[in-house]
């Protein structure tokens, strides 16, 4: 032992003061198995210190909410008796180490919150965010995540249906990995861990315990290891979805058998935490016998045992004259399932070795006592973020401008990704990617045989928009995710969050992170969205700085006739096109900035979220009465983009007016490509567009017509390109880069 | 008594090999020449009361005779 | 009319593909430890992963219990249709001719493509017409069909070639631009692409339906 060596608490990232209340809260010096589960319980991911104070801020009631932010997953009702539960988490640093297995162990993670209240996983989302793709490490990060998430959710048959995708210098070292996961569930029949019942067994079931995730713990071992024995201790956990396929079909007979009492899955700090939170929501006690836990590895000390983070591993509360008909259930699915435990009224996690405590901590002070930390937010008097890398030469024109956007990374055609999913897999894929605005997933056809409803779903962040402004930029994110939704003709139902951030004990980041919760509690109020559950990653950063503060939101939204589901291209020659909403186009924070190389703007434009709360509903409504033939919210690249896209998609040219912006010079261009909340392209019937213009802000610009997109511009002038040269620059942004 | 044995398994001759391409395609990248005729199989290894039998369990499960050869070594 | 349609631990495209029989006759889902083919008409072995792709792609599945039933059914001439890894089971199986290899792109690819109908007077193409273009989507990272060269030209020859990738279409590298074929007695059936992902207006083309039909239309014609 060294004479410098460090205490081993402050190797396993508790500070002295942590440590001194842990000590207060025993009664005593905690050993090696106590101090190893309390470093888990009270570190970031677990104990969210720097951010559940803030959290407190979201709005989480709704009248459709049925389950909110605390269990595995929130969930919304759907009608008709079912719900829909679901989460989005992170899984960013296991990623950047090793991106396929990290990426896939996040999907993995997330189905297992899904399940774990009784809900059939039916689709999975991911949000992705790279360096940008002229380094060879963010190639190799994209092509192996999707990779992994392609591997994991096609094996185990769940669609993956929507995602979004993004390359910022300022993730280069630090990507971002979010994926959210969506079940159904009857809405009288959603599960939750508190364990109850002393006296009730404590299974544990799924695959074998090993040394996955142990990492820093592995300063606690008694044994000294060896040189060679760094392959003992596996900083990568390895996901397995077949053995999630079982573990999942086991896991909902075990539930619609109602042999269980409560169920909870294994994650990030393993037994840990699951048992502990498991014990804390019951107000109870458990006794966990290590030995009895079935390993993969020999010789594993018991708090390596508490510890592992090896995947595909769930826990039951179940009564004791049940407990034989489980297991039963287990061996049918191939999935191991043991006896480790049972409930206690004692209040206290007890963690038994062969009789021996090894153990004995209260639960309340692992779950509940964490200290939460105040943040001292500032803001940043200079420029955090590099100005981003030039990529256009400085004179050029609009004509030019489009095909360089839509071929750029952030904008270009996703197919290459999106076509490594299965989006098609439980028949209930209505609109698949790049078809509409949102994903739609039919829901069971109603017992009065009237329309088949249907449920919505997309998932949106904004990094390079947030460092502009943390407050408007959230609000933006939000509004956009709502946005899709109406598009499709959706109602937002809940919303899910993960928040990405730097360092929050810097105040800059603090200040960054307090802001764009602010701006998330207060677009969701406007909206009367509640927030149904979420996830946190902090400390995304390194020595080059931050990441810029990403918040992700995933939102469901319910459409009461599937068939009316709303499209993004245009789809009949001589339908009217139409500009809709409260949309103020500006060019600071935008695609075509950062192609420009232009320093983020300090602050974005004022929105007035009443207006496009309206707009949204508006256009929402008009998709359910089917009178549009497609709406398509604006986002990157503004309106020429967004109209390229629809000319794209549903292989129809246009001809639209941009008349009054100019024939050349920054005003057309702010025009053409300026972005900012609350716009929408619409198409349809003339007639229809027009009811909608007695609502809303609504110009008819004009029409579907010919193969080619042509804008009008004053002084006679235009702008023309033939849809083949869009969609070759659009198809192959992306298709270069990755092969 | 067990013994241990090594079942290579490879893409039969002139078999369409994907991996194998991809593999003699990234090598030369990373600044190895001079590499050619690369195909990617698989290995089982075991341990066998009865090594005789290994032929046997090659043909009906460990390799698909249509598509791969095989070969048994002594570990 | 009844379809049994298995399940081996793995599957996913099971519920899928009786949701699809069950719009040209019944269906009930076969578990692969049974021997019990429950006097059902046909059988379909459906897509997904058995098994986690373990070893060899339906390698495994391929010695269920359930496929002992299975294989002796099909001898005695009962239709069976493997759909994408089910194909690949019954290549295992030795009930199909050829086998399947990795995508040449290595990559899982999920994609609509169009088929054309090589023959339309068998128990599974009975519903479409010669020359017909289908829709149907697929979705595999091994698919592309292979068979050494004499049986390859047997199974041409024979016209056991059932459907074809359009010009264009074959992202896989299939020998023969193959998307599905038949066995050389006609009664067993397999293809990579999936019909039962084709069936309802709602969530696409419904071209795949006409799979399923043709093989209800065939018990009808031979009660």
């Amino acid at each position: 032992m060294s004479e410098t060596a460090t205490a081993p608490h402050r190797a396993l990232g508790l500070t002295d003061a942590e440590y001194e209340l842990i000590v207060d809260k025993l009664g005593r010096e905690p050993n090696a198995v106590e101090l190893s589960m309390f470093s888990l319980m009270w570190s970031e991911h677990c104990a969210y210190k720097h951010s559940k104070k803030l959290l407190g801020q979201l709005p989480t009631e709704g009248p459709y909410l049925l389950m909110g932010p605390g269990e595995n997953a929130g969930a919304v009702d759907v009608g008709d008796g079912l719900a829909i539960a679901f989460k989005v988490e992170s899984h960013n640093h296991p990623s950047a180490v090793e991106p396929f297995q990290g990426a896939a162990t996040g999907v993995g993670g997330i189905l297992r919150d899904v399940f774990a209240v009784g809900a059939r996983p039916i689709a999975v989302l991911d949000s992705l965010r790279f360096g940008e793709l002229d380094s060879a490490r963010s190639r190799y990060l994209l092509e192996h995540a999707v990779g992994g998430i392609g591997h994991y959710g096609n094996s185990i048959g769940v669609p993956t249906i929507g995602g979004e995708l993004y390359f910022e210098g300022p993730y280069e070292q630090n990507c971002l990995v979010n994926a959210m996961a969506l079940g159904i569930a009857e809405a009288d029949r959603l599960t939750r861990s508190a364990a109850t019942g002393p006296g009730n067994a404590l299974i544990l079931f799924g695959a074998l315990t090993g040394r996955d995730g142990i990492g820093g713990a592995s300063v606690l071992a008694s044994a000294e290891l060896g040189e060679g024995d760094a392959d003992k201790r596996p900083t990568v956990q390895i996901g397995d979805p077949f053995a999630e396929k079982k573990l999942m079909e086991c896991s909902l007979e075990l539930l619609d058998r109602e042999l269980l009492v409560s169920l909870q899955d294994l994650g990030a700090a393993g037994l840990t935490s699951s048992s502990s939170e498991m014990a804390s929501k019951g107000g109870l006690g458990l006794d966990i016998h290590v030995d009895r836990v079935p390993l993969r590895e020999p010789g594993m000390e018991p708090f390596e045992i508490m510890v592992s983070e090896s995947q595909e591993r769930m826990l039951c509360v179940v009564e004791p004259a049940r407990v034989d008909e489980v297991l039963a259930v287990c061996a049918k699915w191939e999935t191991t399932a043991t006896v480790i435990g049972e409930v206690t009224d004692s209040g206290r996690l007890r963690v038994l070795s062969g009789g021996d405590v090894v153990g004995d901590m209260p639960v309340e002070a692992l779950v509940d006592d964490c200290p939460l930390y105040d943040l001292a937010p500032e803001k940043p008097s200079a420029p955090i973020y590099p100005t981003p890398a030039r990529t256009l030469p400085p004179d050029t024109g609009a004509r030019a401008i489009l095909p360089a956007l839509l071929g750029s990374w952030n904008v270009a055609d996703r197919r290459p990704v999106f076509e490594q999913y299965d989006c098609l897999v439980q028949s209930r894929t209505v609109r698949r990617p790049d078809d509409a605005d949102a994903a739609v997933l039919l829901l069971p056809a109603p017992a009065d045989g009237g329309a088949r409803p249907a449920i919505a779903v997309s998932i949106d962040g904004s990094g390079r928009r947030v460092a502009c402004d943390p407050y408007r930029g959230t609000v933006e994110a939000v509004l956009e995710c709502a946005a899709n939704l109406a598009c499709v003709g959706a109602e937002p139902l809940g919303l899910t969050n993960c928040l990405n951030f730097g360092n929050p004990e810097k105040p800059h980041i603090a200040w960054q992170l307090s802001e764009s919760v602010r701006g998330m509690a207060d677009a969701c109020r406007a909206l009367d969205v509640p927030v149904v559950g979420g996830n946190v990653s902090l400390y995304n950063e390194g020595p080059e700085g931050p990441i810029y503060p990403t918040p992700v939101v995933g939102m469901v939204g319910r459409l009461p006739d599937a068939a009316r589901a709303g499209r993004l291209g245009f789809a009949v020659e001589g339908d009217a096109i139409a500009f809709a909403g409260p949309f103020a186009p500006a060019l600071p924070g935008s695609e075509l900035a950062k192609l420009r190389g232009e320093p983020l703007p300090d602050g974005l434009p004022e929105i007035d979220v009443a207006s496009v709360r309206k707009a949204q509903e508006a256009v929402r409504d008009a998709v359910r009465r089917g009178e549009l033939r497609s709406a398509h919210d604006v986002a990157e690249g503004g309106l020429a983009v967004a109209l390229a896209e629809c000319c794209l998609g549903g292989d129809h040219g246009a001809r639209v007016d941009f008349r009054g912006a100019g024939s050349e010079g920054e005003r057309l261009l702010e025009t053409l490509f300026g972005e900012g909340a609350g716009g929408f392209v619409l198409s349809g019937p003339r007639p229809a567009l027009a009811a909608l213009a007695r609502e809303i802000q609504l110009t008819f610009v004009g029409e579907v017509t010919g193969s080619d997109l042509v804008l009008t511009l004053d002084d006679e002038a235009t702008l023309s390109w033939p849809l083949a040269e869009l969609r070759e620059a659009r198809s192959r942004g992306l298709a270069d880069a990755i092969g | 008594m067990s013994q241990r044995i090594r079942v290579l398994v490879r893409p039969k001759a002139g078999i369409l090999d994907p991996q194998g391409q991809a593999v003699e395609r990234a090598l030369p990248a990373l600044g190895f020449d001079g590499v050619a005729n690369v195909h990617v199989g698989r290995l089982v290894e075991l341990d066998v009361e009865d090594p005789s039998r290994v032929g046997e369990m090659c043909e009906k499960l460990l390799a698909n005779p249509l598509i791969e050869d095989y070969e048994i070594v002594e570990a | 009319m009844r379809f049994g349609v298995l399940r081996f631990p793995g599957t996913c495209d099971e519920v899928d593909a009786q949701l699809a029989c069950e719009r040209v006759g019944e269906a009930t889902i076969l578990w692969h430890g049974d021997t019990d083919l429950q006097g059902v008409d046909a059988i379909v072995v459906p897509g997904g992963f058995s098994y986690g792709d373990y070893l060899r792609v339906g390698a495994i599945a391929r010695f269920a219990p359930i496929m002992e039933s299975v294989i002796r059914f099909a001898r005695e001439g009962g239709p069976v249709l493997g759909i994408c890894n089910g194909f690949q089971v019954l290549c295992e199986a030795g009930l199909l001719p050829g086998a399947l290899l990795p995508n040449k792109t290595l990559r899982f690819v999920c994609r609509q493509v169009d088929l054309v109908v090589e023959h339309a007077d068998t128990v599974f193409t009975n519903a479409c017409a010669e020359g017909e273009r289908l829709s149907i989507p697929a979705k595999h990272t091994t698919g592309c069909w292979y068979a050494p060269r004499e049986l390859y030209e047997q199974v041409e020859a024979n016209g056991q070639v059932l459907l074809r990738y359009a010009p264009g279409e074959n992202f896989n590298g299939s020998l023969g631009d193959v998307a599905g074929v038949r066995n050389e007695a006609g009664n067993v059936f397999g293809l990579m692409p999936h019909p039962e992902h084709a069936v309802d207006p709602l969530t696409g083309s419904v071209d795949g339906l006409k799979l399923f039909q043709s093989i209800a239309n065939h018990v009808g014609a031979h009660v």
